[in-house]
């Protein structure tokens, strides 16, 4: 019933949604053919509205690209999950309702969560674009895909990629503190590490964890902490403003690390590096990322240069323009939009022409993509470069960092 | 019994329940999948208002803080059968004792040091924020990382643990809303709900009176944190996650709140009017404003905190009394 | 653990603290007052510093230095917002006020979500990331000048409470309706005078914070709870104990984070506020209500 374009008012049409909406609506509807109709589900207002509107311009982006793949056209239905599990479910259900042949989204876990349910029982495919928490994949749905890494498999990489460039700068900090936000995401990190570090033999003590409130607006009493604890290095997971607040702090509590080891979103995002413009330089990010010697990956940046000529391509672009791309790719295998078609079309896709890092696109018998990798990056410049792993990179890494003072 | 609880309401409210008890019944059948969603929303928001109406309603003391329950309960009963495979309905038990206890607590702290009105109101928020933060470092029950239920197969319904299709939770949620409607009845026309009125209207006249304003009030406060906690029941097995962040926010209070202040606090029906009328007032102004295509983010929200005031400023006690009156659906003892 | 630490993070909190205690002040004057449960307290503030955001990203005026200006344009919204809306909800029960201004909260919220859209938004000045070195102690430079600000605008609010004519007025009403009914004053004039004096309260101690944390549009809830906290910790109908309050919880939540987890320390304000509500009410400095 919604679609990109805004649909003029009639009278009729606003009755006939309400009476449809209403009243029962066959499941046979789904069936037919023309463009598939693909619901995208997204936090667009709410306390996670930033990223719900920063992954829209990853769908933005998409139709042209997939028309220069040959892929067929998708007919994107919007959603607001407003960032709350009730009424994400509901605007599933009423998505499906509306004719929705495959549900993309959310983003959030819990409101994922909450979706996939919706999905599996309607018997909808549903591909997930950003949701780290790993039961997800682990309820037995046949419905639900997830081409997104878990937090398990992050840290994982994150710590192959910090040994691949301590070697190859031939420095590392031999202590750090870990500092981490208290929310969803960083709490699974954390629970991660204590058994994905051991796996790796890292050079360097964990000699302080230190968790904070997600809402906290002064971060002073944690970085002071931080700092008191003497350590090299600073390993973090943490959002935006908290990466702005602690990278302030940083500053004015006059401690310049040796290295920012970031494992999640934050430092190097556009208003971190606008907002602190010197200052930015220098963290590294070990992210699900792009890899930016793929050649999607290059049309994909400049599709996104044009529409938005001051936003770097990242990962709420990538992986939700996948997401699509799985859809997409899926319907033309499938070459129709009955929704058990399109799922066993999804479990066998093998995109190998993609954006992410990795071998590309292709899912397990959980409906899990576990052969993502992850990349780190680095702030250069106002920029950002990929540093590791080395197939996947397009710089050295700077190690240490230059430290604040000597900033200019 | 059903002559006592019949007794003195005038037939058309009698005829109107039955037919929109009636209706409600037959949902599944004639209604989509999304519109259920819709009526689950609804029927969970009016049961909880009427819980927390007992409290307010009743017997006059403000919680803001009322997802306090909604999370014990919720995290209580997810946490046995997580841990230890306890299916809902024991669980129960462990969540109302749970929820129960903690009303008690705050009830006993409150009665009897004196903390009444505004104070009382934010000493709810205080331990609501309490348990939020309390939780989010609760690493049995998941911490801030969520507590997650794990999911079996739609195909069948599984009543006993409360695994199904949305059909099922519908009619659960029917039954419990209709239960609570009728042990609001029951108390309101008993001794205790007397009491209540009585202690609402003036606290000081119904201690000189003699009536134990202590006992009743606490009373209050736990059925209320009681009946609550059952719906977080129904909360967790519905949406198969919990996290402290979203289940004991406060903004999850004054959600449910809404409701019964804009249907009409201290009514029987106003907590249902309020539900119907709040969610479906949501719903339609997302049709409304996407068929005018006015996608901008936060627009709805805003028309919606405008029909809020409307309502607030206009009808001041909530729409039930009115809607009552000119429906001449009003007996004597219904304010 | 270094003692400069403990000093530091102290000297932080405290002038955190009074900034808070700025905001709290103007809850105080109003509750204290008017008698009205500004629950879209903490929205009013983020209006202010959305104005200072948009002030200083035009002009490139500092915040400080717009202050007045910004409590000028509050107490305007905060006087009308009296006048015309909440002024027949004086006598109403709580919940009626609660959901007046809940809905008001909700809609300010969400215009200014529409208006500048949900990303963070923060002031850089020329010393945002100044700091002052005082022997070992490493003061944050941004949050001194904060500091001296709240303690003078909160000078002037005492001073004109104590001496002005009006003020002296409004303190009557608060005292004693009826009587000053009686003695012929103007009770609604004076209601909307004093509650755009608190929104300017909060007008200027937005304008100060916007110096110390980032912007989002749904930043109100959290602050209207914290006022509300230290308005009770503080005593109401007392401002130097707003301000008491505001440095007592900004101590100890700096102190609690660094004993303690920092992602518990909110805990330890609402600790405090159940032990004030249950022992002891009218706040430290609160007079026992007659």
């Amino acid at each position: 019933m919604t679609d990109n374009r805004r649909s003029p008012l009639t009278r009729r049409r606003v009755l006939a949604g309400t009476a449809a909406s209403l009243l029962a609506a066959p499941a046979i509807v789904r069936a037919q053919g023309g463009p598939l109709k693909v619901g995208v589900l997204l936090p667009r207002t709410g306390a996670q509205a930033g990223i719900g509107q920063d992954c829209q311009r990853g769908v933005e982006i998409a139709p042209g690209i997939f028309k220069d793949l040959g892929l067929p056209d998708l007919t994107i239905m919007n959603g607001d999950t407003e960032t709350n599990v009730e009424v994400a479910r509901a605007r599933a259900e009423k998505m499906i309702n509306d004719g929705a042949q495959l549900l993309v989204g959310a983003f959030d876990s819990g409101q994922s969560t909450a979706i996939a349910q919706v999905a599996e029982q309607k018997g909808i495919p549903f591909v997930i674009n950003i949701a780290a928490a790993p039961p997800i994949t682990e309820q037995g749905y046949k419905f639900v895909f997830r081409n997104f890494p878990t937090a398990p498999m992050i840290l994982a990489d994150a710590f192959a990629n910090q040994k691949e460039i301590f070697e190859s700068t031939g420095k590392a900090p031999k202590s750090v503190v870990f500092m981490h936000v208290n929310d969803t995401f960083g709490t699974a990190m954390k629970n991660g590490i204590g058994a994905v570090m051991p796996k790796f033999n890292m050079p360097y003590q964990l000699v302080e964890q230190i968790a904070y409130d997600p809402t906290a607006r002064d971060l002073s009493v944690e970085v002071a902490k931080a700092k008191a604890a003497g350590a090299e290095a600073l390993l973090m997971v943490s959002r935006l403003n908290d990466a702005i607040l602690i990278t302030r702090e940083l500053v004015k509590q006059r401690w310049s690390p040796m290295a920012v080891l970031s494992m999640g979103p934050g430092w190097y995002e556009d208003q971190y590096l606008k907002t602190l413009g010197k200052l930015a330089d220098g963290p590294m990010s070990f992210v699900p990322w792009y890899d930016p010697n793929k050649k999607l990956s290059r049309e994909l940046e400049a599709a996104l240069a044009k529409a938005h000529p001051d936003i770097n391509l990242n990962t709420n672009h990538i992986y939700t323009f996948e997401a699509l791309l799985v859809a997409a790719d899926a319907y033309k295998r499938a070459g129709s939009t009955d929704p058990k078609a399109l799922a066993d079309a999804i479990r066998a896709t093998n995109i190998t022409n993609n954006v992410s890092t990795g071998p590309g696109i292709q899912f397990d018998a959980k409906g899990q993509n576990d052969k993502l990798k992850n990349s780190a990056i680095q702030n250069r410049g106002g920029k950002l470069v990929t540093v590791a792993p080395k197939v996947a990179s397009n710089a050295q890494p700077e190690l240490p960092m230059t430290p604040y003072d000597k900033r200019g | 019994m059903i002559a006592a609880l019949l007794d003195g309401v005038p037939r058309r409210v009698l005829a109107l329940l039955a037919v929109v008890l009636a209706l409600l019944l037959a949902a599944p059948f004639i209604a989509n999948d999304y519109l259920l969603t819709v009526l689950i929303l609804i029927l969970y928001f009016a049961y909880t208002g009427q819980a927390w109406n007992i409290m307010f309603g009743f017997a006059g003391q403000l919680s803001l803080g009322h997802a306090i329950f909604v999370g014990l309960g919720g995290y209580a009963a997810a946490a046995l059968y997580v841990h230890f495979g306890i299916a809902p309905w024991v669980g129960l038990a462990g969540a109302i004792a749970l929820a129960a206890a903690c009303g008690a607590l705050i009830g006993f702290l409150a009665f009897r040091f004196g903390v009444a009105g505004v104070y009382f109101a934010i000493l709810t928020i205080a331990f609501a924020e309490f348990a939020r933060i309390g939780f989010d470092h609760f690493n049995w029950v998941g911490g801030s990382a969520g507590l997650f239920l794990p999911v079996a197969n739609y195909a069948r319904n599984d009543l006993w643990n409360l695994r199904g299709n949305p059909a099922m939770f519908y009619y659960v949620m029917l039954a419990l809303t209709v239960a609570a409607f009728l042990l609001s009845h029951v108390l309101l026309r008993s001794r205790i709900g007397y009491c209540w009125l009585a202690i609402r209207e003036d606290e000081q006249a119904a201690r000189a009176l003699g009536i134990d304003t202590f006992r009743y009030k606490m009373v209050a406060v736990v059925i209320s944190a009681a009946m609550t906690s059952v719906a977080g029941v129904f909360f967790a097995f519905y949406y198969n996650n919990l996290f402290p962040e979203q289940v004991f926010h406060i903004s999850r209070s004054i959600e449910l709140i809404l409701a019964p202040i804009i249907g009409g606090v201290g009514t029987l029906f106003g907590p249902i009017i309020g539900a119907f009328l709040l969610t479906s007032l949501a719903e339609g102004l997302r049709e409304v404003m996407t068929a005018f295509g006015f996608d901008a983010p936060g627009a709805k929200q805003v028309f919606y905190g405008i029909c809020l005031l409307v309502v607030v400023i206009l009808v001041p006690d909530g729409v039930w009394p009115p809607l009552a009156r000119a429906l001449r659906l009003t007996t004597r003892r219904e304010s | 653990m270094p003692a400069e630490i403990y000093l530091n993070i102290a000297v932080s909190g405290l002038l955190t603290g009074l900034v808070y205690g700025l905001m709290a002040l103007g809850l105080s004057v109003i509750f204290g007052v008017v008698r009205v449960v500004n629950f879209a307290h903490g929205e009013m503030m983020t209006i202010a510093m959305y104005l200072a955001i948009v002030l200083f990203a035009a002009f490139k005026l500092d915040p400080l230095v717009m202050m007045m200006p910004i409590a000028g344009v509050l107490f305007v919204f905060g006087y009308a917002l009296q006048a015309g809306l909440i002024n027949p909800f004086i006598n109403r029960p709580e919940h009626s006020q609660f959901m007046l201004l809940v809905a008001l909260a909700i809609i300010i919220v969400n215009v200014l979500l529409m208006l500048f859209g949900p990303d963070a938004r923060s002031v850089q000045t020329a010393y945002s990331f100044d700091s002052f070195l005082v022997g070992a102690l490493i003061v944050d430079a941004t949050k001194v000048y904060a500091g001296a600000a709240a303690i003078v605008v909160a000078s002037a609010l005492f001073a004109f409470f104590r001496f002005a004519r009006i003020g002296k007025a409004i303190r009557a009403c608060a005292d004693n309706y009826t009587g000053a009914l009686v003695v012929g004053l103007d009770v609604k004039r004076l209601y909307a005078l004093t509650f755009g004096l608190g929104a300017a309260c909060v007008g200027a101690a937005g304008s100060m914070l916007v110096l110390l944390i980032d912007v989002t549009p749904t930043l109100g809830p959290a602050y209207t709870l914290l006022a509300f906290v230290i308005v009770i910790t503080g005593g109401l109908g007392s401002m130097p104990g707003a301000l008491l309050g505001g440095v007592l919880i900004g101590l100890t939540e700096a102190l609690a984070g660094l004993f303690f987890t920092p992602s518990a320390k909110s805990m330890f304000a609402f600790a405090i506020l159940v032990l004030v509500l249950l022992f002891r009410p009218q706040g430290i400095l609160g007079k026992k209500p007659s």
